[in-house]
This record gives structure tokens, sequence and C-alpha cells, in this order.
């Protein structure tokens, strides 16, 4: 039936596909094109940033790393990061997967209740919250003589706190679809409820593991509200500092306007997108399918 | 299996529930609490003086408060609007079966991944005005047609700010919502489109007739969300105008202003007992416009 209305529909359908590919391409530059020129000019100096800001730089500066690495301490923001995301990280995982296998497999009188209070902290802004958690990590110091503000282990208690109600969200829709039978196959062999948790549930939740260890690593690896307020460098010596890597590269960015390090500052903000971007091209598929579970319906 | 049952749960759920409660949930609770007293802060608890809802008359009559809700409003009003239909467009486009839809995927998503801190100070760099990018494309157009643009300093001025934080913003999120909607749009049984086509529907009314409908629901869920982010900005606003709010604090949001109200060591006599109140007053308009977005998008939901 190829007549006149098919041939103009084909022609109207070449259009649309052009149009549709200008589109995409349109937005892909406007995504790709400020990542790919800060990384460049992260290899500038700062006269060629602004004299020639479109042009390739003449010699590579890898001393801009350098300088971000040491001078800017950026070295020091991301082992900072490790220190504190790295446990944060762990005990994220196994508090959530604890709560979550109660929550997924036992029925109890105050299971509706606990599982709504944790709901909340999703539903809640972390603003709420932000001044009465400062007063309370200073009250802890105040009772019990242990600091926790301005600390890693503040910090990583919170980061664990604050991750809790996702995490935890997250682990029990998982462990509610791995089977029963192992699980009762390992209490009929004698095993107790926390061998049967850690010797066989527990490896079986890998894969959910995995995944939402990749979500708290984004999320605690971006963080900046809360070590923002928690964190300071009260009482440290010069050049020496505890912030980790998104207050890091603010305070540097604040710095720079009375020192002009501009080719550092990219330098930086290529360092600190690095990790971030290894984690997102080898888990991308996970990490899309992941943070839209909860939000997709039907 | 009932032995030790109990004594399981409660071992199991003791530390994380402990943790939860203590940074989480007093907190929270505390806020409305404080919010209601005068205090310092730097003196110990029973020291903070009762002053009933002083706080909260004093906010109605701050301008810096009414300028700060302004400015959330602006963004909620811009940020939802913007990104939804940018992501759907993408994701419309996506669902045509294209060469290279993955790597338009990858790359698309990858700023949300990105931190706030990094995506803000890139781009400041772009903002520039002497080094920018966005200057220097301008600049370009305009010396094609003859005429000269001398640097702007879109963070820098007043009149701009705001826009190029919400600009940022949206550069972020578009990303994500583009494939929350992809996800949702493959749920979508193609014999619709098919029996749409046949009855001589173009893609226009395809998309309006089908796809929209059945995909209400995700985009319930995404205005809340994006209202959510709305009336946050807390990273974007701060790191953008370097912590000023902007010039005369063109930019600054509820999430900032309280922030600089607590912690920012200024004039203010009652940092903590007024930056709760702050807190709370986020807590009610964001609870507020998830019942309302709720509200007013209900539809009879359509099963397939």
């Amino acid at each position: 039936m190829t007549g006149a209305s098919e041939r103009r529909s084909n022609a109207t359908g070449t259009v649309l596909k052009i149009v549709t590919y200008a589109l995409l391409v349109v937005w892909a530059v406007i995504v790709i094109y400020p990542m790919l020129w800060s990384v460049i000019a992260a290899f500038k100096t700062d006269s060629e940033i602004f004299s020639s800001p479109w042009a390739l730089p003449a010699v590579p500066q890898l001393d801009n790393f350098v300088r971000a690495w040491t001078k800017a301490q950026i070295g020091q923001y991301v082992g900072n990061t490790f220190l504190v995301i790295i446990p944060g990280i762990f005990f994220t995982l196994l508090l959530s997967s604890m709560a979550a296998y109660v929550f997924a497999r036992f029925e109890f009188q105050a299971k509706g209740f606990l599982r709504t209070m944790f709901l909340i902290g999703m539903m809640f802004p972390i603003f709420l919250g932000l001044v009465p958690l400062f007063l309370v990590m200073k009250s802890i110091k105040d009772l019990t003589g242990i600091q926790m503000l301005n600390t890693f282990h503040g910090l990583i208690i919170v980061y664990t706190a604050y991750s809790l109600s996702w995490t935890i969200f997250f682990m029990t829709a998982f462990f509610k679809t791995l089977p029963r039978e192992i699980a009762e196959a390992a209490t009929i062999d004698g095993a107790s409820h926390a061998q049967t948790f850690f010797q066989v549930m527990l490896p079986l939740a890998k894969a959910g593991l995995v995944s939402a260890g990749i979500f708290n690593f984004l999320g605690q690896w971006n963080q900046f509200i809360l070590p923002t307020v928690l964190m300071s460098n009260a009482g440290l010596p010069d050049g020496v500092t505890r912030y980790v890597v998104s207050q890091g590269l603010y305070y540097f960015q604040n710095q720079q306007r009375y020192r002009s390090d501009y080719s550092g500052l990219f330098a930086a903000v290529a360092i600190i997108t690095i990790p971030t971007l290894l984690v997102y091209l080898l888990f991308h598929d996970r990490i899309e399918k992941g943070l839209t579970v909860g939000a997709v319906k039907g | 299996m009932q032995h030790g049952k109990n004594r399981f749960i409660f071992s199991f759920l003791a530390i994380p529930v402990f943790l939860y409660v203590v940074f989480v949930l007093i907190p929270y609770s505390g806020a409305m609490v404080m919010s209601l007293t005068r205090w310092t802060g730097t003196s110990t608890l029973d020291k903070a003086q009762f002053r009933g809802i002083a706080n909260y008359l004093k906010l109605l009559a701050d301008e810096s408060f009414w300028n700060a809700l302004k400015h959330n409003g602006i963004v909620l009003l811009v940020l939802p609007i913007v990104t939804l239909t940018l992501a759907l467009l993408f994701a419309a486009l996506f669902t045509q079966g294209l060469k290279g839809a993955r790597f338009f995927r990858v790359v698309f998503f990858f700023p949300q991944v990105m931190s706030v801190a990094a995506i803000a100070v890139l781009w400041s760099f772009i903002f520039h005005p002497t080094m920018g990018i966005v200057n220097g494309i301008i600049g370009a157009v305009v010396s094609l047609f003859g005429g000269r643009w001398s640097a702007f300093p879109w963070l820098g001025d007043s009149a701009t700010v705001l826009g190029a934080v919400i600009a940022v913003a949206i550069w972020q999120a578009v990303g994500f919502y583009m494939v929350l909607f992809i996800a949702g749009m493959q749920g979508i049984p193609d014999e619709y489109y098919e029996a749409a086509r046949i009855d001589g529907a173009n893609a226009q009314a395809q998309f309006f007739r089908i796809t929209v409908p059945l995909l209400w629901e995700t985009i319930r869920t995404a205005i809340v969300f994006l209202a959510i982010a709305a009336m946050d900005m807390f990273a974007y606003v701060t790191v953008l105008t370097n912590g000023t709010g902007g010039q005369s604090r063109a930019a600054d949001v509820l999430s900032t202003y309280m922030y600089d109200q607590a912690f920012g060591g200024g004039n203010n006599a009652n940092p903590f007992g007024y930056g709760s109140a702050i807190g709370v007053v986020l807590l009610f308009l964001i609870l507020g416009l998830s019942l309302l977005s709720q509200r007013f998008t209900q539809r009879d939901v359509l099963e397939y």
C-alpha cells in the first residue's frame, strides 16, 4: 500500500528521526562538554585558562594535579573521606541487613511501628534535625566525655544512622525475595537464628549488598551538608585538615579567591570526580535500576 | 522455632534502632521543641528559655525569611516544570528504538552521581565572567552579528544568580528523571501503540493519550521528589554563591538561611532556637507540598 500518504509519512518519519537525534546530541553536548572542558583546563596554566579557554594546553601541566593533591590538600580530603565512608558503608550494610532480615522474615508486635519509624527518615528533610543533631553531638561529650563533633568516629556514626532508613528499606525488599526453604533447612540442621543469618542468608544476599553498597558509596562520598555542620578543623595545626572531599573542595574554591589557583581547582574537581566516574562506568546498570526501583509504579 | 526468637529479634534490632533514635529521631522531634526556645547554644540544656511561638512571630516579620521563601517558590515553579518537560521529551525520543541509545543513557545519567560540590564548582567556572563557556559562546555568537559582548557575571549579578543556580539543578536532575520515565515507559505494552497507529493516531496523540496517562503515577512521584529538592538547594546555593546567598541575597533559600542563622555566627542572639524554627517551617512546607501535589495530581489510576 505504498501510496503518496505512505511516502509522506516515511518522509516525516525520517525528519522526526533527524530532529530526535539532533535534540539528543544537543543535550549530550550540554552534559559532556562542561566536564570535558574542565578536564582539559586542569592541564592548562592559569594564563592559558583565561587567554585561550577553547584551545588545548600547550604543555600538559601535571603540576596542577600535584599542587591540588598536596598544597590544596585534596590528598588529605580523599584520605579523610575514605576514612569515614569505608567504616560508614560497612556498618550501614551490616546493621541494615540485620534489621532488614528481621523485618523480612519474622512477625512480631513492634514490627509495624518500627518499620514506619525507619520510613520517617526518608520522608523528613535532613534540615529539620541539623541544629538539634549538632546539640546532641555536643551533649554526648558533656554527658559521657566522648567527643563526637569534629571527629571521624562521630561522622561515621552519623552517616550510618542517616543511611539506615533507605538501606533497610532496600534490603528488606531484597530479603523477601530469598527462598524460605534454605533458612528452614538450616534451622532443622540445628543452626541458631544468628548462625542462619551470618552463614546462610547473608552470603545469599550478596547481590543486594553490592547494590546497596554502591549507593551508599555514592551517597556518602557526595555528602555535603552533614560534614559542613559537624566537621571543622578546630584545633588543628596549619596544613592538617579533617575535611572530607565535598567540603574540602568548597573550601578550596573559597580560598582561591585570594590565592588564585584556578588550574589547581580544576585539577581538584577532576581528581574528586574520578572515583565516582569509575564506580559509575563499572556499575551504571545497577545504579540506574536501583535508584529508580522505588519510584516506578506499575 | 519460637525458642530464642524474641531474643534474636531484639539483639539484631537493638543497635540500628538505638543509633536511629539517638541521631535521627531525637533531633527531628527535638527541633520542634527547640524552635520554641531562646538559646544561645553555649549554655546547657536547662538554660534554654521557653518562649512559645515568639521565634515564629519573629520569622513572620523577618524580611530575609520571606526573601528566602520567595526564592524557594520560584525554584518550586521552575525546577519541576522544566526538568520534567525535558525528561519526558528525552524519554519519549528514546523509545523509538534508536541506535546508540545506550550511550546516550549512560551519558545523560552521569551528572546524577557526581558530587554536588564538584558540579557546583564546575558550573561556577562555566558561569565565570571572563573564562567561562557561557560568556564565551554568547560572545562568539554576538560577534558573528558584529556586536560585542562584555564579560557578564552570571553568578555575581542579583538578577541572574537564582536562574543560574536553577539551571545547574536542572542540569543534574534531567538524566535521573529521564531514566525513570524510560523504565516506566518500557512497561507499557506495544499493542496499545499498535492499536492507536491503526486508528490513525500520530506520534503526538499517542504520547498524550497513551504514554502520559499510563505513566502518570511515575510522573506524580517525580513531581514530589522535585518539589522536595526545590525546598533543599543547599549545596547548589552555598557553593555557587560562596556561602553568601548571592548579591543582596538574591539566591538565598530557606536551607541556606537556616544554616546562616544557626551556624553562621552572625549577630543572631538566638541561633539555635531561631534556626530550628526555620527547620520546622521547612518540614511543614515539605509535608504540605507533598500532600497538595498528591491531591492535585489525583486521577483515576489506569490499570493495564
